[in-house]
């Protein structure tokens, strides 16, 4: 055996997201989803070889390494269990070490789990400890954002109702999405510019929701694959880069990190051309200006132009490249869950299992986490066929 | 499969005060540059980075962030980070390479566990609902531990001294231990308990420290080192965390875990074992021989940097093959309270390699 | 969070307390809350497994199958010691602030133990195989497991024989309803933790520096980049910063956006505005408030300067600078600090 395994996502399952899940406990909140994906796969627990469970800051809900309580809840029991931690773009990071755990021909199937239940605590809390002698927090959530969003709209010159388009957008999508958190099929970009701004240039409707919610995704070797009766994504490739939080020379707006890793799972994935070869995308957009930002950053659009494509309708549902069809990050945000959201939406939408909110003929999708201070980046490139 | 090496391994002093800050960078420069300088890479060679350490040591999310600036990851690194002990992260870097996306792969793990009143901090890794609430210390879940198997007649406190005794000495030869020396079973079991059955030497110290360990694939093993520590077994298990419902006089997640890897050929073993009568209780679970070599360097007991230990225990066993002092040898990491967690890499040398 | 209290010699690296308090409000889920529930009314439940054994406390998945328990049965109250420490320093949070025993205790009726604290009075009274009963909170808090306040020795049975090992408590009874109190679906859960936080010797300096208005930052001897504050290494280049360079407390506004929204800990009422500030010379810039005019004439390359808290209060903490201020001089061009956005 040599290089790298197929691997393929044989199912995905997710909660109902929403502010506080003050029906379950943590472990229900990840058994919900973990139930669903299996059943998704039609594989049980036993069935399993391997748990990877992803979470962010441990602080969020007071439990330092929350798995260890959990591997009796997620079947982990007896097997290997890994915790990933990469900042927000952890859900991200969660898939690709469960794919890594197939391709590298270690495991058959592997359960890939992440979650964050907010309502535990106040995440604005846990994020905004200041430690002795640092100055304090300046500008709460969004205040680290918008500076850069600010930056970009320089940059690229693009009209202010960009953020407001996507925003309408991904909460219009969020509507067709049962389990999204908002569900607002009435937004318009009319309601998202009249609704308060709160750190200009961001208004209310152009920041994510706080959320309670966890995603699971069941992966496979080949032969798993191949013996699943029901649809599958393949794994075409993945990738991960990071940059430190802050450096001097660093590109807040088009992050070298991002555009790296951009460069590699497209080379990997044998992908030339991605705003003609990905045919629906799941990116990490916390704040709606991000989704031209990113579309800049993962090569969809030449720097400066990606708004252009937002203008045009582009990434709605109905255009050439979707974006955040689910609802994205703007509908549903559990921190560390966030990033598997992404990808376990883009092997739906390859399976043909969106439901209310599937693009109609996707072949190859790609799914995108970032975080930190735009320095951690994941993504993976799923599609219907092996190569 | 891929054939994968240990080839280097760094690790900083095991401090009881550390001075260096909770996110690693002050530790982490120097093993760095020392692991560099040992095998003759850059940081331009590494394929893959991959750490580990905790939030709640260092008493602040995203503590891991800037840890990254010890790297100097501009341009961006291909990386990521376990909220475990670095083995695990030593794991994730062997699959990179397996994978084929890597041929070099480092892995680290830095831990300040000085910070906070550790033994406190780590009554947050029970259960959230039903123990965690009770604050119950991570000294005194091992105390309930060691009781079981004292009074099913699995060990006794001689026998724990007798490990205890046995570290110290051991230590005598590792700058970086923090604690070594000759001392006698007498003299430790005359100590009172800090948690009866526990006395003071029966517990690993409160360490601050770091490590990091270099791996390669294939030929780019040897060309990096005459004698690389090939890995020849790489798993871990996870036990239940209900205290109340399983046996805790027993490791079956080390147990399996070390079947799986071949640790019965073992003829030195590093073991993670934060307590004296863990390592009783790993030493049968891992079915280790009655001649395999335990901890050389000390172990746990004499230095037990949270999130890096077990990754020195790893790197440790590495270097017994690398120098020539074996041909077999474990590293052993464990997690979460009353060894919950294990991890077993078994490395050997091949026949061809330099003595 | 508590004031910085600088506990060190200057050129040591500066530390501080950091103290971290929050009061988490856990969400029980239906099994878990119903165990609450139960304790509430001073009554124990176990879940009974599907290969007949009964965990107590329950289980919210059973170790077998996976699945939710099927029932919860009454266990105990009291038990048996199957291992126990001793405690001379109790710690912050836990059971009894006097010595006191930790302890597996398996309950009549379960084949499980639950952890708990036992008030025994001294080590010696400590023993496997010993009978102890709950003793319940004062107060009906109904907090979850600390609504038992802790374990005690159960009173000798008459007469006064050494009890025979407990046999079975026979059938496990069905549970019965919690009665009409209402239903405990959420505990809260204080977590507070002291640590001691430590700076970068380079951010000691410079904090060191800041206590005598004066700002320095440090330039990495690979990149020739002057970082501000200097960080413990440079994070382009890996080496630790060491040469001081000595920084005016003027710069330029790089990027900015403007606070509308009050949060937990802001200390400015708004609008006002949150800046990128370029300190002349710099490399890097610092987070900064703007103050001194509308927020609304804040701009991208407008000039700066530090506004100092009166000197009688500087102190070692990035707080010296109040704020920065409009220069009035004109503002940079675009093009000489794109790079820095």
């Amino acid at each position: 055996m040599t290089g790298k395994q197929r691997a393929a996502v044989l199912g995905t399952g997710q909660t109902h997201h929403r502010s506080k899940r003050t029906d379950v406990s943590m472990a229900g909140l990840c058994r919900e989803a973990v139930d669903r994906a299996l059943a998704d796969a039609g594989l049980t627990a036993n069935q399993v070889d391997a748990v990877v469970v992803g979470k962010a800051p441990d602080l969020f809900e007071g439990v330092m390494m929350p798995e260890l309580y959990l591997a009796d809840a997620l079947g982990a029991v007896g097997k290997p269990l890994l915790r990933v931690h990469t900042a927000g773009s952890v859900g991200g990071a969660t898939g690709i070490v469960a794919a890594s755990l197939i391709q590298a021909g270690v495991h058959r199937r592997v359960l890939a789990v992440a979650f964050e239940k907010q309502s535990e605590s106040n995440a604005m809390w846990a994020l905004s400890i200041t430690p002795p002698f640092a100055m304090p927090v300046l500008a709460g959530a969004g205040g680290y954002f918008a500076p850069h969003i600010r930056s970009y709209i320089r940059r690229s010159g693009a009209p202010v109702q960009i953020g407001a388009m996507v925003a309408a957008k991904d909460r219009r999508n969020g509507a067709r999405n049962p389990y999204a958190h908002l569900r607002q099929a009435d937004m318009t970009v009319e309601k998202v510019l009249a609704s308060p701004m709160l750190w200009d240039p961001v208004r209310y409707d152009e920041t994510c929701p706080s959320s309670d919610g966890a995603c699971a995704v069941v992966l496979g070797d080949q032969a798993a694959a191949e013996a699943s009766e029901r649809p599958v994504a393949w794994i075409r490739a993945t990738s991960m880069r990071t940059e430190p939080t802050m450096f001097s020379g660093k590109d807040n707006v088009n992050p070298r990190a991002g555009a790296d890793a951009a460069a590699a799972l497209w080379q990997a994935a044998g992908i030339t051309s991605p705003v003609d070869q990905i045919d629906a995308a799941e990116i990490y957009v916390p704040f709606s200006w991000f989704e031209p930002m990113w579309l800049e950053n993962l090569g969809f659009a030449e720097p400066g132009r990606g708004w252009r494509m937002t203008e045009a309708g582009e990434t709605e549902i109905t255009g050439s490249l979707p974006v955040n069809p689910s609802g994205g990050v703007l509908s549903s945000n559990p921190i560390g869950a966030s990033g598997l959201l992404r990808f376990a939406e883009s092997a739906m939408q390859v399976m043909g299992k969106a439901g209310e909110h599937q693009v109609a003929g996707v072949r190859t999708a790609l799914g995108h986490a970032y975080g930190g201070g735009s320095q951690y980046f994941s993504m993976w490139v799923v599609a219907d066929t092996p190569d | 499969m891929t054939d994968v090496a240990v080839i280097g391994f760094a690790q900083a002093p095991n401090q009881r005060h550390s001075p260096a800050t909770t996110n690693g960078v002050e530790m982490l420069v120097p093993i760095f540059g020392e692991v560099f300088a040992a095998t003759g890479l850059t940081k331009d060679d590494v394929g893959f980075w991959c750490s580990g350490s905790s939030d709640y040591l260092a008493g602040r999310a995203f503590s891991f962030v800037s840890a990254v600036d010890a790297i100097g990851a501009f341009p961006p690194v291909m990386e990521s980070h376990v909220e475990m002990d670095g083995a695990w992260a030593l794991y994730e870097a062997w699959l990179k390479i397996l994978t084929g996306e890597a041929e070099i792969a480092l892995a680290y793990g830095f831990g300040k566990s000085s910070a906070g009143h550790l033994r406190r901090v780590l009554a947050l890794q029970l259960d959230p609902y039903l123990v965690a609430p009770l604050w119950p210390d991570s000294v005194s879940i091992a105390a309930l531990q060691a009781r079981l198997g004292i009074e099913a007649g699995l060990w006794s406190e001689s026998e724990m001294a007798e490990v205890a005794a046995r570290s110290r000495v051991s230590a005598i030869t590792n700058s970086h231990a923090l604690v070594a020396g000759q001392t006698s079973v007498g003299e430790l079991l005359d100590q009172p308990y800090v948690a009866d059955p526990l006395r003071a030497h029966d517990c690993a110290p409160v360490t601050d420290g770091a490590a990091v360990v270099i791996l390669a694939g294939g030929e780019r093993a040897w060309e990096l080192c005459p004698r690389p520590a090939w890995i020849t077994g790489f798993e871990h298990r996870i036990d239940s965390a209900s205290l109340g419902a399983r046996d805790l006089t027993q490791a079956p997640s080390a147990a399996s875990a070390g079947a799986a890897a071949g640790a019965g050929r073992a003829q030195v073993a590093e073991l993670h074992a934060p307590f004296t009568h863990q390592e009783i209780i790993l030493r049968r679970a891992l079915g280790l021989r009655d001649d395999t070599t335990i901890s050389p360097s000390g172990g746990a007991l004499c230095g037990n940097p949270m999130f890096a230990a077990g990754l020195a225990r790893i790197g440790s066993a590495a270097t017994e093959i690398i120098t020539g002092r074996a041909d077999v040898a474990l590293g052993h990491a464990t997690s979460g309270p009353a060894l919950q967690q294990n991890l077993v890499c078994v490395m050997e040398t091949r026949p061809g390699d330099t003595p | 969070m508590s004031q910085p209290q600088p506990a060190s010699a200057p050129l040591a690296p500066l530390h501080a307390p950091l103290e971290i308090s929050f009061d988490y409000t856990r969400s029980l889920g239906p099994t878990l809350s119903e165990f609450v529930t139960a304790l509430a009314g001073r009554r124990i439940l176990g879940a009974k497994a599907s290969d007949g054994r009964v965990h107590a406390p329950p289980f919210e998945y059973d170790p077998v199958t996976g699945a939710p328990p099927a029932e919860l049965v009454e266990v105990g109250p009291a038990g048996i010691i199957v291992s126990w420490t001793w405690t001379d320093r109790p710690m912050d949070g836990q059971p009894l602030d006097h010595p006191f025993g930790w302890a597996l205790i398996r309950l009549d009726g379960a084949d499980t133990a639950l952890l708990h604290a036992v008030d025994a009075g001294s080590a010696e009274h400590m023993r496997t195989g010993l009978r102890v009963r709950p003793r319940w909170a004062a107060e009906r808090s109904r907090s979850g497991i600390t609504d038992i306040a802790c374990f005690e020795p159960e009173p000798p049975a008459e007469p006064a024989e050494p009890r025979p090992p407990q046999p079975p408590a026979g059938p496990a009874k069905p549970a019965e309803p919690a009665g009409p109190a209402e239903p405990v679906t959420m505990i809260t859960t204080p977590v507070r933790l002291s640590y001691d936080h430590t700076v970068s010797p380079g951010e000691s300096s410079y904090l060191l520096a800041l206590a005598q208005g004066r700002l320095i930052g440090q330039r990495c001897p690979a990149c020739g980049k002057v970082y501000l504050p200097p960080r413990g290494a440079c994070p382009v280049d890996g080496v630790p910063t060491q040469d001081e360079v000595e920084l005016p407390d003027t710069g330029i506004v790089t990027t900015f956006c403007v606070v509308n929204v009050p949060f937990t800990g802001q200390r400015v009422p708004t609008p006002y505005v949150a800046a990128s500030v370029l300190i002349d010379g710099a490399d890097i810039a610092i987070q900064h408030l703007i103050l001194g005019c509308p927020p609304a004439e804040v701009r991208m390359g407008m000039r700066v300067r530090a506004v100092w808290k009166p000197r009688e209060e500087w102190a070692i903490g990035a707080h010296n600078i109040d704020h920065f201020e409009p220069t009035g001089a004109p503002d940079a061009p675009y093009d000489s600090f794109a790079h820095h956005l």
